[in-house]
């Protein structure tokens, strides 16, 4: 039974259009793996997550870690529209003096909780973050979203070793899996697969999704609440530079800014439809 | 407790009592809490340590995360494997978020002994120094270390403690430790010359401030524990006053407590330092006793470097 997604929808779309804005403005920045992540963070922040953006610092809200770290523009704008902070404050993205850094600051920027962009620290930290929920007895979650070019990255590994072993089922990460990173495709660079093999191996649930439907990434963070002694590792397949045709599946967009024509072609393909959300 | 003890069992005593006092305090290790002593709190508390077995990087990692869900975190492993193995993860996901993250890293220096140079730390204070946020704190004996633990845990951010695997000689009783935070403690006056030491360098430096006597040589000796953020006004106050300066640390002499105090005289009160540390070199394996006689690291060397800088000192 197909649920009726559109406000999840509508709020992507934004999201996506944020994020080309962002990228332009700065003239820096990475589209590519920020697009392909924007259904999992519209899902986690409007729809699963227990959170409250007033009180960004609620002792039993659950948890979002960004290991992707680039994929700033995403959080940023997933933050903004949920009303974490003023959607202008969007246009500093990059800038002197502005609170939205680079890479995210937790220290600088409400709602986010790890300072992450070196690749792999913060899905170890998530692993923290889920061990001290336990240790308080607390039934809040942690979730973490990397990158497939980031399952390259040594302390995946041990951090996958120590989840599994001290059964954080209350810890569930997500894996973009685009399939690309800044050299070109994962298999060519340093082949990843197989990944779900790989996390079962480790002892983690593994559910693997279409990372663009809203309907699979919902029911599988369902069936992963309801897993027990064991994290899960939800491998959604996505696109990269998903919504903007040009962009799509081209690792040259990993970490360039779009000029000012390719930002009005990126508008244009991401026009929103109705404007209710 | 007054016996001659490592500052790693008195880290090892003051987390368990730190652990009794405070819920919040939890420990990780790296498959080495026998050595770094967190076996004791592992034993009293199990359900607040956590063994993340060979992997430091991601001991840093989740320590950062506990902390920033409101624990306070000790670290520990051996200063090697903590400064240097996972460095970047103390820089990018405890120093630059501030969390409130204790790395107590055991087995630093030569007096590792046999183990060699692969795990003799002697860059550790350097490279810590370098990273903003980060403070450190290098204890003398047991007693100071027990000090030295409790401050940490009472101070909200990112703490480097430096220990170490042998034995050392008592400096304090528990009356007479007057610690302070961020405060070097001067345990002789003296008025020609400073010897500003660290660590098991403390007890040397007192010994060689004896020695020195016989030759007409009043040697000043402060015990800095806390090597960053650096106590500049007591040092600048030693260099007005004795007009001439010697360091003593169980690290290369590049980076550490001789440079911090190079470079706080350097900007104020410029009068002759000399460095005593390990040369720009690697250790080797031996005795700890023995490595501090062949690279340097006894009360005659500091005895030496006083009577060289009281010599080339200004009149």
């Amino acid at each position: 039974m197909e649920k009726d997604h559109s406000k999840l929808e509508r709020i992507a779309l934004r999201i996506r259009r944020a994020i080309i804005e962002m990228t332009h403005a700065a003239k820096s920045g990475h589209p590519g793996g920020s697009l392909s992540s924007v259904e999992i963070l519209t899902a986690l922040y409007f729809a699963i997550m227990r959170i409250d953006p007033e009180r960004p610092d609620w002792e039993d809200r659950d948890r979002f870690v960004l290991s992707k770290g680039h994929a700033s523009p995403a959080l940023y704008a997933t933050l903004a529209l949920r009303g974490y902070f003023p959607e202008e404050t969007l246009f500093g993205f990059r800038r002197i003096d502005s609170m939205l850094q680079g890479h995210p600051d937790m220290k600088g920027t409400p709602g986010v909780e790890m300072s992450t962009g070196s690749l792999g620290l913060g899905f170890s930290a998530a692993c923290g973050m889920a061990l001290a929920a336990r240790l308080d007895n607390r039934d809040c979650r942690v979730y973490t979203l990397i990158g497939d070019g980031e399952a390259q990255e040594g302390i995946i590994w041990e951090a996958s070793m120590a989840a599994a072993h001290y059964r954080l089922d209350n810890l569930t990460a997500f894996l973009d899996h685009n399939g690309l990173q800044i050299d070109g495709p994962n298999e060519e660079v340093m082949s990843v697969e197989p990944l779900a093999a790989k996390w079962k191996a480790f002892g983690w649930e593994v559910l693997q999704v279409d990372g663009h439907s809203f309907g699979q990434i919902m029911d599988a963070v369902a069936k992963a609440k309801a897993v027990k002694g064991r994290p899960t590792m939800i491998i959604a397949e996505t696109t990269k530079g998903k919504g903007v045709s040009f962009m799509e599946n081209a690792a040259g967009w990993h970490g360039k800014a779009p000029g000012d024509q390719e930002r009005d072609a990126a508008l244009k393909e991401l026009e929103v439809v109705c404007c209710e959300c | 407790m007054s016996a001659n003890i490592a500052t790693r069992d008195a880290y090892g005593k003051a987390l368990v009592d730190l652990g009794r006092q405070n819920r919040d305090i939890v420990v990780l290790d790296a498959d080495l809490s026998t050595s770094t002593k967190t076996a004791l709190f592992a034993k009293e508390f199990p359900d607040r340590f956590f063994n993340m077995g060979i992997a430091e990087q991601n001991l840093m990692g989740t320590a950062a995360g506990l902390a920033a869900s409101g624990k306070i975190p000790f670290a520990s492993t051996f200063a090697i494997f903590a400064t240097g193995r996972a460095f970047e993860p103390i820089r990018n996901a405890i120093a630059y978020p501030k969390l409130n993250v204790k790395i107590a890293a055991t087995h630093a220096g030569l007096t590792v002994g046999e183990d060699g140079a692969s795990h003799q730390c002697l860059e550790d204070i350097a490279v810590m120094r370098a990273v903003p946020n980060m403070t450190i704190m290098c204890p003398a004996d047991g007693v100071e270390t027990e000090a030295v633990v409790r401050a940490a845990a009472a101070y909200k951010g990112p703490v480097y403690i430096r220990l170490g695997r042998a034995k050392v000689p008592m400096v304090y009783s528990e009356e007479s430790c007057s610690f302070e935070w961020g405060k070097g403690i001067t345990l002789r006056e003296g008025s020609d010359v400073t010897i500003i030491a660290t660590g098991i360098m403390v007890s040397m430096a007192l010994e060689a401030a004896e020695d020195l006597v016989s030759g007409g040589i009043s040697a000043r000796v402060i015990d800095m524990h806390t090597i960053k953020p650096i106590d500049r006004e007591l040092i600048v106050k030693a260099a007005l006053e004795t007009g001439a300066v010697v360091t003593a640390e169980e690290h290369s002499v590049i980076g550490g407590l001789g440079s911090a105090v190079a470079e706080v005289l350097g900007e104020t009160v410029p009068v002759p330092v000399i460095r005593v540390g390990v040369e720009d070199t690697f250790g080797e394996s031996g005795t700890a006793e023995e490595l501090l006689i062949k690279y340097g690291l006894t009360p005659g060397c500091i005895m030496q470097a006083a009577e060289k800088a009281v010599k080339i000192k200004l009149p």
